[in-house]
């Protein structure tokens, strides 16, 4: 299960929409607590594929590194990738499958030129991916929520 | 002495430890004495030519080893050594197709 808040939607949202229609990459930073993982900030990396940024994304690595290091710094860690699918269902592709590591959550955002459709988190067990929800706290008046 | 930050997919050979210390002169010498401290972890990050496998990063302080010399770069008193898994993917080939 991930756990996040509407803040972090409406950053991943704000994020990948505005990257439309190329695919867009970050990262969750959170803790995690056997399969539960709750996201407390969220970091836009770079999509470091220019040939094929419609339908493909490689992190740029040093975004993650500099991410590790901020998290551990807070008492955190890199609990998930969140990346998105512009005109394309929010379901892992075979490539998306193929190149993923177990251990983290692996949110996909389903974006249109509307802004963000639907979303859903996967985690990857014994080499297939498996939805495992997403839990938003609702009514969350902690936050102003923007652009979902 | 140098700081090993291990990323979340590689820490079931670390006793779920994310940093480990290093010890070593050459990055090559660093992950070698992992492996002797974590046997297992070394193959995950190098492949069976011993060189950096192609969806490892491996980080020294801010630098991209591939960018330095590689398994011979220097590894110093105080150096953190980041692994970094190479996160890829995208939209096509989804199964079925």
């Amino acid at each position: 299960m991930l756990r996040m808040g509407e803040i972090h939607l409406a950053e991943v949202s704000a994020h990948v929409t505005s990257r439309y229609p190329d695919e867009a990459c970050g990262l969750l930073i959170g803790n995690a607590s056997g399969a539960r993982r709750e996201v407390r900030r969220v970091v836009a990396a770079k999509n470091l594929n220019r040939e094929r940024s419609r339908d493909r994304y490689e992190m740029d690595p040093s975004d993650f590194r500099r991410a590790d290091a901020d998290a551990a710094r807070a008492g955190t860690e890199v609990v998930g990738i969140y990346h998105s699918h512009p005109d394309h269902p929010c379901l892992p592709s075979a490539f998306d499958q193929e190149r993923a590591w177990e251990g983290y959550s692996y949110l996909i955002l389903s974006v249109s030129a509307r802004g963000l459709d639907e979303f859903r988190s996967w985690i990857l067990r014994d080499g297939t991916f498996r939805d495992e929800g997403v839990e938003i706290p609702a009514h969350n008046k902690q936050y102003e929520v923007k652009g979902r | 002495m140098s700081q090993i930050r291990i990323p979340t997919p590689l820490r079931k050979f670390t006793g779920g430890m994310d940093e480990v210390p290093g010890s070593g002169n050459t990055l090559r010498a660093v992950l070698e004495n992992l492996e002797s401290q974590h046997a297992g972890i070394r193959k995950q990050i190098c492949d069976s030519n011993g060189e950096l496998r192609r969806f490892v990063n491996v980080f020294i302080n801010e630098e991209d080893a591939r960018y330095l010399a590689g398994l011979d770069s220097e590894i110093k008193e105080g150096d953190v050594i980041s692994i970094i898994p190479a996160i890829a993917g995208g939209t096509k080939n989804r199964p079925g197709e």
